[in-house]
């Protein structure tokens, strides 16, 4: 899944805030960095050499009579970069005041839950019966800000889309709350920021930016069950599902597995990546994951399941068919 | 300053007229004891300091080692040369080894051999104080390598934030261990700094006035009090934790009522001082080293003293910056960006010095000047990048990215080891009377110097494109491939930069050429006695006229140190040469104020350090340890202390009455 992860790619208003602070902050530093290289490049041009002669007497003069150019030079430059400095300061301080002022007005709701390694996305609608429940896959409409507010399951992880935002931690016993804005359409990627254990590396997941309409569909589709026509194999993959560990874990919405300790795989197809990002969503790697994701994910929560060949082709045809 | 003629006719003082007779006893005075048991009791500053510097050494290139297998691992994406698990012990082995078994403790064992040479005394203050703390920070380095060696390596971050450092998400001992060699390193730099901090106050010369301090000293005494409120806050931090892993506290547990942010206060309010601990020693090194080559004393002395102590005041005030992703009032983290930008100016000041100095002397271009050089363009652009991750909004972009990898290792090798390697050139040869091949050092620092920027400077633009920090590996295709590759390679040069410094090292011990007392004509006092110096330092304690006492010809009557008068005084006499007899001054203007009696030689250090390991690492494994832990502990110090008959008649002998 080709997605965009790049501090400079800005696609909201957040990042693009922080790519301009971060241009004038780089013109700033390249300036003040050559000056003082070439500060000391002229000093050490027109400074004479001594040889290696360790015996040569010391220059003594600046004990006796205090030294006016090289104190000129050593003030002047100290006040140029405390008033950089300050230029910096407040340029930084603007910045921070219009990420603040992002208009949230009608904005979308979602709560995060970060877990060990996976992303709890809860969809907080209005009315209570359209919430919904997905994992690792964000969708939000363009040009709509979404509030999100952010819990930790079990330890700190952070949240960030570099092309959307900077990044805020997911804090166990805290909650905190971000927004964001996505004007383009389009797949970012975002990663946990704080390490987290084992698995900090493959925790990924998608933020798909859709225009309102196809937003508003992919929604409609989240609201119903997806396991409600299923052909025969499918039924047989379906009773495997309920019958082995995987119940005991994961939820699917219109069957009797509501477990919540694992991603909620009620629409599971319809999404781009495998464990956080881990795999693409193919039967193949559905397969390789379901058994042995300590293969895939040393270290990860889910626990090798042992199918006969029929069985593990009737699982993923019946989780293929969760679009 | 002669002293009074009134002490018994039979004892041999010390004095600039002193013959063979009264050296030759000095060095008996103040040698370690022969034989391995000697060895263990060793109490000399330069013994138990060049221990140090080695010790501390070894696990820099143990550190460099485990960074060499971690750049294996992400050369190329999903590599499978370590796994999850290995490849965290191997990340918070190397912080935690870089940061508490090398940085901090490297600069103290270094200021723990020139600190009493510069001062011009004998001895560093509680000379078996500072033996017990070297047998502390050996026990607990190697504690931590033996867990690592059991596969029971600490593996939640130098940090080791909770609650996956708690006890629910690492279970077992690996964090434990992590949390006593916490407590064994910051009891060993406490103690380091009580004696650094003792030493300046009350054994400098006379005539050492506070404005006549060499930069190093005050670089080093200003770390010295950085420590004392620093690592009382980690401490607390790592027992806390240790206390909720072991004994069922709740500090850190929100559904018991504690909080997971007050580890993250607690550990970087200690944390950020940490990196200035590391770099202020440079800035140290950086003011020995230019006015030697530049041929002229520092511009701007006071200036720089200044800056030194603004940097101390200022780097408490900003730990927040850590913590900007947490969940704070965004006021409170205004404030923080400020005192982050503001704590430049002071870092200014000193360049802008160091660059006038430089640029109004007369320069010689040897090995530990390139390292100076080198300090330069590496220490301003990781200052620069500082500045970038001080700001709210572009940190929550580049925090906990290679960005900030990048830029802490721009500040803390360019800041800190540049300068340290500097200044093992430049001081080498007072260590071991040979210098070291100039050659090699200059291959030494090319290598490093192209290798760090190799290794380093890509990881900005990692940053940049979002590869997290701490992670064991990486998808393909999500662009990182090339530079990785590329900082992989930078890493393999640097590694070979060292290994040629250990070869010129070596070489240069046994065949280097003769050094003298002074080889490079620098004038601070280390310089005024033999290369290496012997045990007692100076045959006869100096009087100080001035700033570099070795570049003016003391004169009395006179306003100028080069006009006319008589010769001035230049050595003090009169100290026993047969016991360990020493000169206090008074803190401000450093007159002669008292005489006082060092302690001799003694194993109890090391056997009270052996009981205090005793407790710490029994501790890990049960609370009871705390309470029977305390008996051996009690004994050894009670042996250390006990009053011997010798050492009481010798000094009632000693002492004057009016």
């Amino acid at each position: 899944m080709h997605a965009l992860h790049d501090v400079f790619a800005p696609y909201g208003p957040q990042a693009g805030e922080v790519r301009a602070l971060w241009l004038l902050t780089l013109v700033v530093c390249l300036i003040v960095f050559a000056a003082v290289l070439a500060a000391l490049a002229i000093a050490l041009w027109r400074a004479p050499r001594s040889g290696s002669d360790a015996r040569s007497a010391p220059d003594l003069s600046g004990l006796r009579r205090p030294e006016p150019g090289t104190r000129r030079s050593v003030v002047a430059a100290v006040v140029a970069s405390t008033l950089l400095l300050l230029v910096l300061i407040v340029a930084s301080v603007f910045t921070d005041r219009a990420l603040a002022r992002l208009s949230t007005e009608g904005a979308l709701r979602l709560e995060v839950t970060a877990h060990q390694w996976w992303w709890e996305v809860r969809y907080v609608e209005p009315q209570v019966a359209d919430n919904f429940i997905t994992a690792n896959e964000i969708h939000v409409p363009t040009g709509r800000p979404v509030i999100v507010t952010l819990k930790a399951d079990d330890v700190i992880h952070s949240f960030w889309v570099p092309s959307l935002a900077g990044k805020k931690d997911l804090i166990p016993g805290r909650t905190s709350t971000f927004h964001f804005r996505a004007d383009h359409d389009g797949v970012y990627r975002g990663q946990c920021a704080e390490f987290c254990g084992f698995q900090h590396a493959l925790m990924a997941f998608f933020v798909v930016a859709d225009p309102p309409e196809r937003y508003a569909d992919w929604a409609a589709a989240q609201r119903h069950s997806a396991s409600d026509a299923l052909d025969e194999q499918q039924l047989r993959g379906r009773s495997v599902f309920l019958r082995s560990s995987c119940a005991m874990c994961h939820a699917i919405d219109g069957t009797s597995a509501q477990a919540v300790r694992g991603p909620n795989l009620t629409h599971v197809a319809s999404r781009g990546t495998l464990a956080a990002g881990a795999l693409a969503n193919t039967p193949e790697d559905l397969k390789r994951w379901i058994a042995d994701p300590q293969k895939i994910k040393p270290g990860t929560n889910m626990p090798a399941s042992a199918l006969s060949s029929e069985d593990m082709d009737a699982l993923v045809g019946f989780l293929q068919a969760l679009r | 300053m002669n002293a009074p003629d009134h002490a018994p006719r039979s004892r041999l003082k010390d004095g600039p007229g002193g013959g063979s007779r009264e050296a030759a006893a000095l060095d008996d005075t103040w040698r370690d004891p022969p034989g391995l048991l000697g060895w263990l009791a060793a109490v000399n500053h330069k013994s138990i300091a060049r221990r140090f510097i080695v010790t501390t050494f070894a696990f820099f290139v143990a550190g460099g080692i485990l960074a060499l297998i971690m750049r294996l691992q992400l050369a190329r994406p999903n590599a499978h040369i370590v796994g999850p698990d290995l490849y965290n012990q191997l990340f918070t082995m190397h912080g935690s080894t870089m940061m508490f078994l090398f940085a901090v403790p490297v600069m103290q064992a270094v200021a723990v051999y020139l600190v009493p040479l510069m001062l011009g005394t004998r001895s560093v203050a509680f000379p078996r104080l500072n033996a017990f703390a070297y047998w502390i920070f050996l026990f607990g380095g190697l504690m931590l390598y033996a867990a690592f060696a059991f596969n029971a390596g600490p593996d939640a971050g130098w940090f080791s934030y909770v609650p996956l450092a708690g006890p629910d998400y690492s279970p077992g001992k690996r964090v434990d261990f992590w949390a006593q060699m916490i407590t064994f390193t910051e009891l060993s730099a406490l103690l380091e700094a009580i004696v650094i901090i003792t030493t300046v106050f009350k054994l400098r010369a006379p005539g050492m006035t506070l404005n006549r301090i060499p930069l190093f000293v005050w670089a080093m005494m200003v770390t010295a009090f950085m420590v004392l409120f620093a690592m009382p806050s980690v401490m607390l931090a790592s027992t806390m934790l240790i206390m909720d892993r072991l004994v069922g506290t709740h500090f850190y547990n929100p559904a018991e009522g504690g909080d997971v942010v007050l580890w993250q206060h607690l550990f970087w309010f200690f944390g950020h001082p940490e990196v200035y601990l590391i770099f202020l020693p440079g800035l140290g090194f950086l003011s020995a080293i230019i006015p030697t080559f530049a041929k002229r004393p520092i511009y701007g002395y006071t200036a720089l003293v200044l800056a030194l102590i603004a940097t101390a005041f200022l780097a408490f005030g900003l730990w927040v910056h850590h913590m900007f992703a947490a969940n704070l009032p965004e006021l409170g983290k205004s404030f923080f960006t400020a005192a982050s930008m503001l704590i430049a100016i002071p870092s200014a000041v000193q360049i802008f010095c160091w660059i006038a100095t430089l640029g109004s002397g007369r320069l010689d271009f040897r090995t530990p000047l390139l390292f100076v050089l080198g300090f330069f363009f590496i220490l301003v652009l990781g200052g620069m990048t500082g500045i970038m991750l001080a700001s709210v909004p572009l940190d929550l972009q580049v925090h906990d990215t290679y960005f900030v990898v990048a830029h802490l290792h721009y500040v803390l090798i360019g800041g800190a080891v540049f300068p340290l390697f500097g200044a093992f050139y430049y001081w080498f040869p007072k260590f071991t009377g040979r210098l070291m091949s100039e050659r090699l050092g200059r291959w030494n620092f090319w290598l490093f110097f192209i290798g760090f920027n190799a290794a380093f400077f890509p990881m900005h633009l990692l940053g940049f494109q979002g590869m997290p920090r701490r992670v064991y590996t990486y998808q393909a295709g999500l662009g990182w491939d090339g530079m990785n590759l590329i900082a992989t390679i930078g890493a393999f040069v640097i590694a070979l930069s060292v290994l040629l410094f250990i070869v010129n090292a070596l070489r240069s011990l046994r065949r280097g050429v003769e050094a003298g007392d002074n080889p490079w004509g620098a004038g601070t006092l280390e310089w005024a006695t033999a290369s290496p110096p012997p045990p007692c330092n100076f045959y006869a304690i100096p009087v100080v006229h001035g700033r570099e006492p070795l570049w003016v010809q003391p004169r009395v009557k006179s306003d100028g140190p080069e006009e006319g008068g008589q010769p001035a005084f230049t050595h003090v006499s009169g100290l026993a040469a047969d016991a360990r007899e020493l000169l206090a001054t008074t803190v401000l203007d450093a007159r002669p104020d008292l005489r006082l009696n060092f302690p001799d030689p003694t194993i109890w250090p090391l056997v009270s350090a052996i009981a205090v390991t005793v407790l710490f690492i029994g501790s890990i494994f049960t609370p009871w340890a705390v309470v029977w832990g305390s008996i051996p502990i009690a004994i050894a110090l009670t042996a250390w202390f006990w009053p011997r008959r010798p050492e009481t008649l010798l000094h009632l002998s000693l002492e004057r009455r009016p």
